[in-house]
């Protein structure tokens, strides 16, 4: 039985509809999980991603690229294959991908997560014969804080560091991540401010209609003794440019799924982590995977070979794919 | 233990070293005193022993959180750390407490005396009271492996703002022999003049490492020595007895045996430092020899016989019963002289030779044949200089011989643990036997972080096969291995086995095929072996 979705050197492929999922080389269709770098790339001729997703890529790719929209739950026939997209969790218009040929149903994940962030559209399970699961963060050792934990750990440590008159740097990934904290912390504590990278992503998610707290972008003028007791919400690159010499002494958090570990804190070099993914932990991989229903199960970005292994234990027919997606090592390791 | 894992969390996690004193000082001053013993005892790497074998706590650890055992030891790998990786994938705690740490102490202690049943279920209600810092620290205690990004002196300056106390007053008070049970708070810290000082070493005086030495000016300033191999020590004659201790202030009399005898013909109130060494035939016999040696529990007849250790001396810290720290280099150097000519020239005891130079080039001719000599380098001490304590600028620079290099193939990477858990930084390296490519070292540092998320990205994309976590990729890269030192191994299937092995750069502008070829290997073999 060839299957409905196939595995390339250019991405996932549907034969049956002549398009590719996420792909990482240009191709001629490509059906986009979500706006990430590592799976929305250039050089497609035609893409198609949710609403919500839309104005991002539009933002990242330009005003030349032919991006065509569809509705969450729309189905939409592509050749011989019936696709609709499903809410995935991972960030504002973020999408689990369906494809249906002949009765046949397979999902293709891209990034996701189940608990909700209160951020992007909540993460909804879909039945499926096969499901190409991502897992970055696939080992028991990940377990992420709930929510309301977070935003104390978040909010005390900011408020330490302003009642100490330093200012507050917290490294997040530019799209959704760091919209997230915003709307996690306490902005009644002191001033918000943003990098530009943020502050771009910041406005094309307003102008899409996403309420997020005012913020102040770090212009020249901005510094820790015009904006005393700030939280900068930053990019992992950005630390290093030369607003940060504005904020001496500042504190320094990054918020990432990798905070787990012991050692990775420690790499980083900063005084905080904060424990906080927009991947799904190892209880959500697994809650997410038996609501699927899914016989066959495909593993990618992360560790594929434990996950697989552990699946294949639990009864699944799993399976590991190597994809292209930088999940378990690059920017989306945030 | 809630206080105590909140100090662990703000030392580990800051990378300034005044926060990290802050800290300290501000817990020590509020710990109960025996909380405060312990956290120093901690700090100075005076930590329980074993309670559990780390075989148990992995079982018990898998059955808690109902892992099968390979998932648990997949998650070991990426974590690193046995402890750590408990406190993780152990469900939540049902009956949170909040003890004392010196409470949890006690507990681990305890172990010893119950049964296996009754320690495996006293090991698991304490993982259900503790939160996750928690449980990797009471971890840490149980697996006897506790050790914090402190250093001694950091640990001592704390005290010191917390007490009131001189730095140099307190670094002595707390080496030596102690342990929490065997004396107190008062005691230790707060008693004025503690008389059982007589095993006391002096903390030791540390070299930096320099690149160029025509840069601290004329030669005949300074004083120049091998730079032994051994392991460094102070031999300590006091109080009709002698103690021998490692820099990492490890009490190793009973070790060498062999060098008992030296009490004989030392005066009382003598300390050397120097530096242990295997040594037959009048020339060192390499480190290898050595080590096989401080491996064993139990000194045997055969490691005498085959590895013999004399102390090669280089400094003399203590005459007469008095504290000589603060006269200069060459008039301590005399006096150890003096000493030495006292001792029968066929004991266990040399004197480390001066290395006489003129120029900076004399030296670095001499630095040249470092290695036929089993000895790491130079080092080169200002004459004028006291014995200061710790690693400081300055007066004592170490100038080690440059390492051997080969060039040579990666063929397998590994996902590194711990800080490294999401980049490849394992690899194995090979070189050419005729057609084939043959596995010789692995090694695991020397890249910058850039150059390991590159390569991560390429290992990614050019797997041909996986064992587990190990990926065989395919033969593209060259890199420049370096190491200290070649010896024979029956147990590597190059014959060879390398010491301290580690990656110097990322040779892009060599192909494969020009890689180095194990009769290279072997050539170094004979005359570096
Ligand atoms: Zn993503
Ligand atoms: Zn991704």
């Amino acid at each position: 039985m060839a299957g409905v979705l196939t595995f390339t050197d250019r991405g996932i492929y549907c034969p049956a509809g002549d398009f590719y999922i996420d792909p990482w080389r240009p191709v001629a269709r490509a059906l986009i999980t979500h706006g990430h770098s590592d799976h929305a790339r250039p050089g497609i001729g035609r893409y198609l991603a949710t609403e919500g997703t839309a104005p991002v890529l539009r933002h990242r790719l330009g005003d030349d690229a032919r991006i065509e929209t569809i509705a969450y739950g729309e189905t939409r026939r592509i050749g011989d294959a019936d696709v609709s997209f499903h809410p995935a969790g991972h960030v504002p218009g973020s999408a689990q991908i369906r494809v249906a040929v002949a009765g046949e149903v397979w999902v293709a994940s891209g990034d996701y997560k189940t608990v909700d962030d209160g951020l992007s559209e909540a993460f909804e399970p879909v039945r499926c014969h096969a499901f190409i699961s991502e897992c970055t963060f696939g080992l028991p050792i990940f377990k992420w804080t709930p929510q309301e934990q977070l935003a104390q750990q978040i909010n005390g440590w900011w408020a330490a560091n302003a009642a100490e008159g330093r200012a507050s740097i917290l490294g997040a990934y530019a799209l959704g991540k760091a919209q997230r904290l915003m709307r996690t912390v306490d902005a009644g504590i002191g001033p918000l401010l943003t990098v530009t990278a943020v502050e771009n992503t910041n406005a094309v998610l307003r102008a899409q209609g996403i309420t997020l707290p005012g913020t102040q972008p770090i212009t020249e003028d901005v510094s820790a003794k015009s904006h005393p007791g700030a939280l900068i919400i930053a990019t992992p690159g950005s630390t290093t440019q030369n607003w940060a010499r504005r904020f001496p002494g500042a504190a320094t958090a990054f918020a990432s799924g990798w905070m787990t570990l012991r050692g990775v804190r420690r790499r980083r070099g900063i005084d905080r982590g904060f424990v906080v993914s927009d991947h799904a932990d190892w209880a959500g991989l697994n809650a997410a995977i038996k609501a699927t229903g899914a016989e066959k199960v495909f593993v990618t970005h992360g560790y594929t070979s434990a996950f697989q292994r552990w699946l294949c234990e639990q009864g699944h027919d799993a399976h590991v794919v190597s994809t292209d997606y930088s999940g378990d090592d690059g920017e989306d390791a945030t | 233990m809630k206080d105590f894992a909140a100090l662990f969390a703000r030392i580990d996690e800051s990378t300034k070293t005044n926060v990290k004193l802050a800290a300290l000082a501000d817990y020590l001053g509020r710990a109960t005193p025996q909380d405060r013993l312990w956290t120093i005892a901690l700090f100075t790497g005076r930590r329980p022993k074993r309670a559990v074998t780390a075989t148990r706590l992995r079982q018990w650890a898998a059955e808690v959180a109902r892992l099968p055992e390979w998932l648990f030891e997949d998650s070991y790998h990426v974590v690193g750390d046995l402890a750590e990786t408990i406190s993780l994938v152990l469900p939540a705690p049902r009956e949170p407490r909040d003890q004392s740490l010196s409470h949890w102490i006690a507990t681990v202690k305890a172990l010893a005396t119950l049964d296996e049943a009754a320690r495996k279920s006293a090991v698991i209600a304490a993982w259900d009271s503790l939160a996750t810092q928690e449980r990797f620290l009471f971890n840490k205690l149980l697996t006897g492996g506790f050790r914090m990004g402190v250093s001694a002196r950091l640990m001592t300056r704390a005290l010191a703002i917390s007490t009131g106390q001189d730095v140099a007053v307190l670094t002595h008070k707390l080496m030596g022999n102690w342990t929490p049970e065997t004396t107190s708070w008062e005691a230790l810290i707060e008693a004025d003049d503690p008389t059982a000082v007589l095993s006391r070493p002096y903390p030791f005086y540390l070299a930096h490492p320099v690149e160029n030495p025509a840069d601290l000016g004329a030669p005949a300033g300074w004083h120049a020595e091998r730079k032994w191999d051994g392991i460094r020590g102070q031999f300590i004659r006091r109080g009709g007895g002698h103690h021998i201790w490692s820099r990492s202030e490890e009490l190793m009399t009973d070790r060498f045996p062999e060098l008992a005898q030296l009490a004989d013909f030392l005066p009382d109130g003598t300390v050397m430092d120097g530096e242990i060494l295997a040594f037959a035939a009048g020339a060192p016999l390499g480190f290898n020899a050595l080590q096989k040696r401080i491996g064993l529990k139990k000194v045997s007849a055969k490691a005498l016989r085959e590895a013999p250790v004399i102390f090669m001396a280089y400094d003399l810290l203590e005459a007469g019963g008095a504290d000589l720290r603060q006269e200069p280099f060459d008039a301590r150097r005399a006096r150890l002289e003096a000493v030495l000519a006292e001792v029968p020239p066929d004991a266990p005891l040399r004197l480390s030779r001066e290395v006489a130079f003129d120029s900076w080039a004399a030296l670095a001719a001499v630095r040249h044949e470092s290695r036929s000599h089993n000895v790491e380098g130079l080092m080169i001490k200002r004459r004028a200089s006291p014995y200061l304590a710790g690693r400081r600028r300055g007066d004592w620079w170490k100038w080690k011989v440059d390492p051997l290099t080969v060039d040579a193939v990666m063929i397998y990477a590994q996902s590194g643990s711990g800080r490294r858990a999401n980049l490849f930084t394992d690899f194995t390296f090979a070189v050419w036997h005729g057609d084939d490519l043959v596995p010789f070292a692995k090694a695991y540092s020397g890249l910058t972080d850039a150059e390991f998320r590159e390569i991560t990205a390429w290992v990614r994309r050019n797997t041909l096969q996986r064992f587990g976590p190990v990926r065989q990729v395919t033969p593209a890269h060259v890199f420049e291995i370096a190491f200290e030192g070649i010896q024979a191994s029956s147990r590597h299937k190059s014959g060879v086995a390398l010491r301290f092995p580690r990656m110097l750069r990322w040779r892009r502008d060599k192909p494969v095929a020009e890689a180095n070829t194990l009769a290279d290997l072997n050539e170094m073999l004979a005359l570096y072996g």
